[in-house]
Order: structure tokens, then C-alpha cells, then sequence
């Protein structure tokens, strides 16, 4: 059981996200594909949910009926969730290196039926807030005390069954339900705000009836204190808001939506992996 | 006993169901429609309007039902097969036990016309893989499916017409899902029909008993996974087959049969009744009649079908 970070647990989350962002590298090298952008933005948060006694779960027993659930809605960013779902101790972390290859439990977009740790099979974008939705209203009708998180990417937003799951969310007042918005700020083909702008986001949830927080979500100890709030919050679903760099700790991919959906090739890997650890 | 509609049969046989607190409902602003407003007000709790905004509510719909829920999820048919890649993800690929409510299928809806008429639904739910459709033709066949749907394992997709239809089934009838029921017997020729069609074939198959034509006429009431073994066996035994539905031709129970036919090797020749185009306002009967999907035109289709 993961136990609740203290001020001096952040410098240990800190040493797991860069570790974990090698493995994202490594895996997306040997695979030849897939999406390192948004894995490498979403890794901090996903840290602080899952080893920063955010996100309560039993890895040995992963349909544990108390846990809270976890939805990647942002489907196609498996190597960051994978890092972190082996190092949770679901699968052994060399499974990693049978990603997206034939009979592998790692397919390109997250698995329930295959992977343990899965909660929802996503990877057409815009369709987790909605599932989640239904997984806190089981809760409430069940009187139980789990928490849904999902977390979406900023791109992904621009779904109109997102603002649909949105919408229903606050009326009905689910406060067992927060959405986590990588606001990596990058999409397949470039800028989110010169594609199809979201902001302001925040306000946005905030007419919708949610609880909205603005985070930097590099900064692992104002995820943990966001991610606490939106699950102590009473009377409305929560929004985190959490603004990133897609491609984060590595600066050649940083902000460039080339790197949305391409791996690295062996050279820019180990270049990648040299700035990650600081020897660049 | 007057017409009943199937999807107002669905709707009490839902609240006879409710006692079990795994059921719960929802809809896209069509409580009244899809006759799920008796549930609502039974069991609110364990009703969930989602407002005009179906993709949610079959989302939604799916996370309920992973949680160990049995949510039966009610719209238009033509509006839950309009949000398809909700269907096929949230729904198909989550294997998700949700109940996918479709209402006013076919032409046989009537005035409302071409918008409201679902006629690619059952064409879009069998290219999911493992979904279940089912479409009863009467009261007693909707009470007796809902039934088994609350014990079906996966993902299944429930074809309700909007127009009432006359009883086929006593209170005796035992729903066997994926086996296909003959209601005559018969080897001149195979009238295969669904829904509503089952009615309307078997006034044909009368008109043409009294010509001394004998029609095997079978209620497909489950149309994924299709009971191909009965089939092939009325073309087996009739040589001739009429697959008959309120449906597009393409992709529908005809395609099913003509699948099931040409994959068994009979050699049996098929006629579908069907659309061929979208609909339009009018009454059932005008359109039924005008589209050939009446008793009367069955019989005619079936008359020229066997002097070909």
C-alpha cells in the first residue's frame, strides 16, 4: 500500500518520474512506435496519483471492490501508464518490452480485458469522462466511498462528448469523480490553441458546476495537493487543470507535435535518455 | 386482447425487473417514448436522464455496467446507432454488460418520417463483434427477452417498434435466445422474418395456404448470433427463402440469411424484403403497403418468387 508522501517523499517522487521517463524512452525505442509526447507530460501526475498515497489500490489483487479507479481516457499515452502500472506492481515491468507486439498484454492502447491494473479500454478519444461518470455514480448508488479518476488530454477536449459527460457530471453532482486535464498544450498536428482553442478551461468547468484547480503539473508537490483536494471535495466532480510540456524532459521533443505519435529511433533514445538523467 | 407495442411491453416488463437494485435505466431526454417513465418513477434513484446527449449516456452506461450494474440504456434506435464509436468502444470492446434500448425502428414508426426511422440499426450492431441483437415481434416475447437480458453475459442491443402488434405468443411461451421459433411449417417456401415482419408474414403465409401454398414462416428474434442451422434448413427444405424486415435490405436480417444460406451450401435462392431507400411520412399501413412490406405484398413477392 502506498503510503501518504511527506515533503521529504517529493525528492523520491521526483527520482521515480525521471526513472520512469527512461523507461518510457526505452520501451518506445525497442517498440518502434507509439506516443512518447504526452507520456513523457503525463508521468509526474500519474506518479503522484499512484506512489504519492493518492489513489488507494491493491496490486495483488486488482479488483480489490474498495479501490479507487483510475481511467486513462487519453488512451494512446500506454508507455507512461504501463512504467507506472508495472512499478505498482500489476505485471512484471519486463513486460514492457512486449509492447504493441503480437499476443502481448500491452497493446498500443490500454487493454482491460488483457492487462491487470485496466480499468476501462480506451483510445477513441473523448469517450472515458463518460465511463467514469458511470463508475461514480455506481459508487454513490452503492453508498461506497472509492474515488473515479480520469484524466483526458488537453486535445482530447476538444470531443463534444467530453463537454456532453461534463455537463451531466455537475448536475449531478458527483463529487466522487475528478478529471485530471493533461494540459500538454500540443496535439497530433500542432498547437492546441492554434487548432481548436480550450482556454479559458477552467472557467469552463467552473460554469459546468465543477470544482476546478489550476496546477503546474511538473511540480509534484502541487499535484499532490490538488489531487487531495479534488478527492476530499464535497458537492461537485473536481477538475485539475494541469498545465505541461508535451514531450517534458526531453528538449528536442518538448512542444514539437512531431513527437505526438513517433518513437525514437536508437541515437535520439540514448540522446533523450542522457538529458533525462542530467549527463546530456 | 388489443396491439401491444414492444417497446410499452418493455417498459412494464422493466419495472417488473426493477426489484433487482443491479437494474438501472437511462435515457437521453425520452422517458416518455421508451416507455422507461414507469421505472423513473419507481426506482428514481436508479434512473439517470443524461439530457439530449446520447454518446454520454452510453458511456456512462458502460462504467455503470462495469461496476457490476445492468443498465438498460434507452434512445431512438436511430439515435443510439448514430453514436456507433460509443458503442463499439465503451460497449463492444469493454465487454460491457450494458442493454442498448433501440425504439422506433423501421418505417412502421409512421408520420414522424425518414429522421426518426431506424434502418441501418441492426446493419451497424452486427458489425460489433459478440453484441447481441434482439428484436421481439410481441408483448410476450419483449417480457421474455428482457428477462433473459438481465442474465445475458457481454453487450446487447434490444430492436423495439414504436406501432403495436398483434399477439403471436401465449403466456406459455419459452424465449430461447439464438434459436430461431417456426410458427408454420411448411415446404414450398421460407418466409424469415423479424419484428414486426413476423406478423405480416404469417397474414401471408395464410393468403397463400388458401392457394394451396404451404410457407414455413420463422420468427428470427435473435438476429446476432443468428440460428443459421434452422435456416439452412428451410432452404435446405424449401429450395425458395424470403427474408423479410423493417430494415434496409443491406446489412440486415436479409444479409444475415443470405450469409447463413450461401455458407451452407444449399444452393437455395433468397428474396429480401426491405428498404431500398430511406422512408417518409404516412401511416404504417400506406407505408407497409407501399414498400412491400405488407402481408398482402408478402404473398405477392412470394407468388411471382415462385413462378421465377
Amino acid at each position: 500500500m502506498p503510503g501518504i508522501a511527506t515533503a521529504a517523499d517529493v525528492g523520491s517522487l521526483r527520482e521515480l518520474s525521471k526513472e520512469l521517463r527512461v523507461q518510457i524512452i526505452e520501451t518506445l525505442v525497442e517498440a518502434g512506435s507509439g506516443h512518447p509526447g504526452g507520456s513523457l507530460s503525463e508521468i509526474d501526475m500519474l506518479v503522484c496519483l499512484y506512489f504519492g498515497g493518492i489513489l488507494d489500490y491493491r496490486a495483488d489483487q486488482p479488483d480489490w471492490p474498495d479501490r479507487d479507479r483510475f481511467i486513462l481516457s487519453k488512451g494512446h499515452c500506454t508507455p507512461g501508464y504501463y512504467a507506472v502500472l508495472a512499478r505498482a506492481g500489476y505485471f512484471p515491468e519486463k513486460w514492457q518490452h512486449t509492447f504493441r507486439k503480437l499476443g502481448s498484454p500491452l497493446q498500443g492502447h490500454p487493454d482491460r480485458t488483457r492487462l491487470p491494473g485496466v480499468e476501462v479500454s480506451t483510445g477513441s478519444l473523448g469517450q472515458g469522462l463518460s465511463v467514469g461518470l458511470g463508475m461514480a455514480l455506481s459508487a454513490r448508488l452503492d453508498g461506497a466511498a472509492w474515488h473515479t479518476f480520469c484524466m483526458l488530454g488537453d486535445g482530447e477536449s476538444q470531443e463534444g462528448q467530453v463537454w456532453e459527460a461534463i455537463m451531466s457530471a455537475g448536475n449531478f453532482r458527483v463529487d466522487g469523480l475528478t478529471a485530471i486535464i493533461d494540459n500538454n498544450q500540443v496535439q497530433q498536428t500542432g498547437l492546441v490553441k492554434e487548432i481548436q482553442d480550450l482556454d479559458p478551461l477552467a472557467d469552463k468547468f467552473r460554469a459546468f458546476k465543477w470544482n476546478a484547480i489550476e496546477i503546474n503539473g511538473h511540480d509534484h508537490q502541487q499535484c499532490l495537493d490538488a489531487l487531495r483536494q479534488a478527492k476530499e471535495h464535497k458537492g461537485q466532480p473536481t477538475a485539475i487543470i494541469s498545465h505541461t510540456i508535451k514531450g517534458k524532459g526531453v528538449s528536442f521533443m518538448e512542444l514539437d507535435y512531431h513527437w505526438h505519435g513517433t518513437a525514437p529511433n536508437a541515437e535520439q533514445g540514448a540522446r533523450a535518455i542522457a538529458e533525462i538523467e542530467g549527463k546530456a | 386482447m388489443g396491439d401491444v407495442a414492444t417497446r410499452k411491453a418493455f417498459g412494464d416488463a422493466l419495472v417488473r425487473i426493477g426489484a433487482d437494485e443491479r437494474v438501472v435505466a437511462l435515457t437521453g431526454d425520452l422517458k416518455n417514448s421508451t416507455h422507461v417513465e414507469d421505472f423513473a418513477a419507481k426506482y428514481p434513484d436508479r434512473f439517470f436522464d443524461v439530457g439530449i446527449a446520447e454518446s454520454n449516456m452510453i458511456g456512462v452506461a458502460a462504467g455503470l455496467a462495469l461496476e457490476g450494474k445492468i443498465p438498460f440504456a434507452c434512445s431512438f434506435s436511430a439515435f443510439i446507432t448514430g453514436r456507433q464509436e460509443s458503442v463499439r468502444l465503451a460497449v463492444g470492446y469493454n465487454r460491457a454488460n450494458v442493454r442498448l434500448i433501440g425504439t422506433h425502428v423501421g418505417i412502421g414508426i409512421g408520420d414522424d418520417g425518414a429522421t426518426q426511422m431506424a434502418l441501418e440499426d441492426i446493419a451497424a450492431m452486427r458489425a460489433i463483434a459478440d453484441m447481441a441483437i434482439i428484436q421481439p415481434c410481441d408483448e410476450v416475447e419483449t417480457h421474455r427477452a428482457v428477462d433473459y437480458l438481465l442474465e445475458h453475459p457481454g453487450p446487447a442491443f434490444l430492436r423495439l417498434m414504436r406501432q403495436g402488434t398483434k399477439a403471436v405468443h401465449g403466456e406459455d411461451y419459452r424465449f430461447e435466445f439464438g434459436k430461431a421459433e417456426q410458427l408454420r411449417d411448411g415446404s414450398d417456401l421460407a418466409l424469415v422474418a423479424t419484428g414486426g415482419l413476423v406478423q405480416e408474414s404469417l397474414v401471408a403465409a395464410d393468403e397463400l395456404a388458401k392457394e394451396g401454398i404451404r410457407a414455413r414462416v420463422l420468427n428470427v428474434h435473435t438476429i446476432a448470433p443468428l440460428d443459421a442451422e434452422t435456416i439452412a434448413r428451410a432452404a435446405r427444405d424449401c429450395g425458395r427463402v424470403i427474408a423479410a424486415e423493417d430494415h434496409n435490405v443491406n446489412g440486415g436480417l436479409g444479409s444475415a440469411v443470405a450469409e447463413a444460406i450461401a455458407e451452407s451450401g444449399t444452393g437455395a435462392t433468397l428474396k429480401r424484403i426491405g428498404l431500398h431507400t430511406f422512408g417518409e411520412s404516412g401511416s404504417q399501413q400506406e407505408l407497409y403497403d407501399k414498400y412491400g412490406l405488407s402481408g398482402a405484398r408478402i404473398a405477392d413477392t412470394a407468388r411471382a418468387f415462385l413462378k421465377s
